[in-house]
């Protein structure tokens, strides 16, 4: 299982990960070796994909439950005015 | 070093407290004193003067005639598990500004109870790795060895108890993240059924997995703390109906009898042969007390990494994708572009949290989800029907808790599949779901090489089965301390 720099940048710009050469030249070395390792699940016969099924997992009914104070969270933000402040995303 | 069992163990101070012999202040006061001197980089931050103030509650509470299963017992808590008006770090720089704006449950009941949170725990940044050398905060010692790994994720609770600075401490576990390191310290750990403790204010990791853990210097300690904080959270959908009994009472009167699995699997290469000496004795005693031991095969448990390093990091990429800068933590300054400020926060990751990112985005991108994630879960469902299998012929599993014991500061961060072998004996009991305890079983012999590094011993058990589970372990603490 070999991964190439480009498979590296390409997976980075999908994970939304700033990486430099030196990061791409190492994760290309380390990734390989550890989906090498990954593969030795191909040894095994086939079957079909299962989700894990943990016990009782009971539904529960979607209610909207309130917050004493809204601040509590926004105030968390790097950014804000009232709302979450990003930079802009259009041109 | 304070040796194991020097300290009032949780049991003992609740006691006291509640019977007024001695005021809840005054444990806490001596936990903060211990742990403000501490050297091992076990505590991220204390809570001091708050500390302080909640054990007068206790105090208040204890002569108001409340009865608090654990008055004044001082608790240690692995910092990814919310308590409100604190950091929250995770281990990251991505969330170094993050305060809890609430308790998760697991620390709401604790307080309930009596018990008072003195500080948070070091870890690898977001529960990812098994020494806590991935801390963006530095690694944890072993109380035991300071020029060796605490083991991780939880490797600051399981210090901290192992050191004796608390009696007891949460941790969080998705492959063996409390076991490890209660297993290289010498300490107990306990990973219970999946469901049982609520996650409502844990930060997620492997969502399928993930499950709060405790650890403890005793058996019947570690059981307190897991009935307390067990049980049905409508917080939280995933946690299983009820609550499970009473796990810590009367362990002592106990039948060790009963049929114990003794799985090929997990003792073959790589195994220390002190551990594996360990294990042997374990089994002598429990089969000298009446136990059947049962010789059965785990045919798929040699995958169980294999299949962790495909789930596991499959559901961290997609956890790990709230952490933009958008709305709390850590935002890098000066981009000008909204996917710009993305990639240059989440560059702030340390070098593992970027593997997992990466590997779990490739292994759900197109074109190789159904190789590797499909696959995985494939193996995944087989590896819980080799234990559904096994529960028809043996009540519990006796297996090694780690290959072997606590390694040097350095000697495996390079190399990342070495550290992810660590937890080869552990993680089947994440993928199936199901109960585990380490509990410590001598020490390895000495060396040049070595000082004489405690042993974990693991018991694994069907879902809901921890009572029997802490039964059998007690019985092996009551053993090795004979």
């Amino acid at each position: 299982m070999s991964i190439g720099a480009d498979d590296v940048r390409h997976i980075a710009r999908l994970a939304r990960l700033d990486l430099s050469e030196d990061e791409v030249q190492r994760f290309r070395r380390e990734l390989s070796a550890i989906l090498e390792y990954v593969n030795r699940l191909e040894e095994l016969e086939p079957g079909r994909a299962a989700e894990p099924e943990p016990p009782d997992q009971p539904l529960r009914e979607d209610r909207v439950v309130g917050w004493p104070d809204p601040s509590w969270f926004l105030d968390q933000a790097p950014s804000r005015d009232g709302f979450f402040l990003v930079p802009r995303v259009v041109d | 070093m304070t040796p194991l069992g020097k300290r009032p163990t949780a049991a003992a101070i609740a006691r006291r407290v509640g019977a007024g012999e001695i005021t809840a202040r005054r444990p806490v006061e001596e936990a903060l004193e211990r742990a403000s001197a501490e050297r091992l980089n076990a505590f991220l931050s204390l809570r001091g003067e708050r500390a302080l103030e909640e054990a007068e509650l206790v105090d208040r509470r204890v002569a108001a005639g409340e009865r608090l299963p654990l008055a004044g017992v001082p608790v240690a808590v692995k910092d990814n598990i919310a308590v409100a008006g604190v950091v929250t770090t995770c281990g990251s720089r991505l969330l170094e500004p993050y305060v809890s704006p609430f308790d998760a449950t697991a620390i709401a009941r604790l307080r309930d109870a009596g018990a008072v949170v003195i500080g948070k725990t070091n870890l690898d940044e977001f529960a990812m790795g098994s020494s806590t050398e991935n801390s963006a905060f530095g690694p944890t010692l072993n109380p035991h060895d300071p020029g060796r790994v605490a083991g991780g994720s939880s490797g600051g609770s399981a210090a901290a108890v192992a050191a004796g600075l608390v009696p007891v401490g949460l941790g969080s576990e998705t492959g063996g993240s409390v076991r490890q390191p209660a297993a290289f310290c010498g300490a107990v750990g306990v990973k219970p059924t999946y469901g049982r403790v609520s996650r409502y204010g844990l930060v997620a990791f492997g969502s399928s997995l993930d499950q709060i853990g405790t650890v403890a210097t005793t058996v019947e300690d570690a059981a307190r703390i897991l009935e307390t904080i067990a049980g049905s959270d409508p917080r939280d959908a995933t946690t299983l109906p009820g609550r499970p009994g009473r796990l810590a009472d009367g362990l002592d009167e106990a039948d060790p009898a009963s049929r114990i699995g003794w799985p090929g699997e997990f003792f073959g290469e790589g195994l220390d042969p002190d551990i594996r000496a360990a294990c042997e004795r374990a089994r002598d005693r429990l089969a000298a007390a009446g136990a059947e031991i049962v010789e059965l095969s785990l045919p798929h448990a040699p995958y169980g990494i294999a299949v962790y390093y495909v789930v596991a990091i499959a559901e961290a990429s997609s956890n790990l994708a709230r952490y933009d800068g958008v709305r709390y933590g850590y935002r890098a300054a000066g981009a000008d572009e909204l996917h710009a400020m993305y990639e240059r926060t989440r560059a702030a990751f340390g070098a593992e949290l970027k593997r997992r990112i990466m590997l779990g985005t490739y292994v759900l991108s197109a074109g190789y989800y159904e190789a590797f994630y499909g696959k995985g879960t494939v193996v995944r469902a087989r590896i819980r029907g080799d234990f559904e299998t096994a529960w028809e012929r043996v009540d519990a599993i006796l297996t090694p808790t780690t290959p072997t014991p606590a390694f040097p500061v350095g000697e495996k961060a390079e190399d990342p599949l070495a550290m992810y072998l660590n937890d080869v004996y552990t993680v089947s009991a994440n993928l199936a779901g199901i109960p585990a305890v380490t509990v410590p079983f001598g020490r390895v012999r000495p060396t040049s090489e070595r000082p004489a590094l405690p042993i974990g011993v693991q018991l694994m058990g069907p879902a809901r089965a921890e009572r029997r589970l802490f039964e059998l372990a007690r019985f092996l603490e009551r053993e090795a301390a004979a």
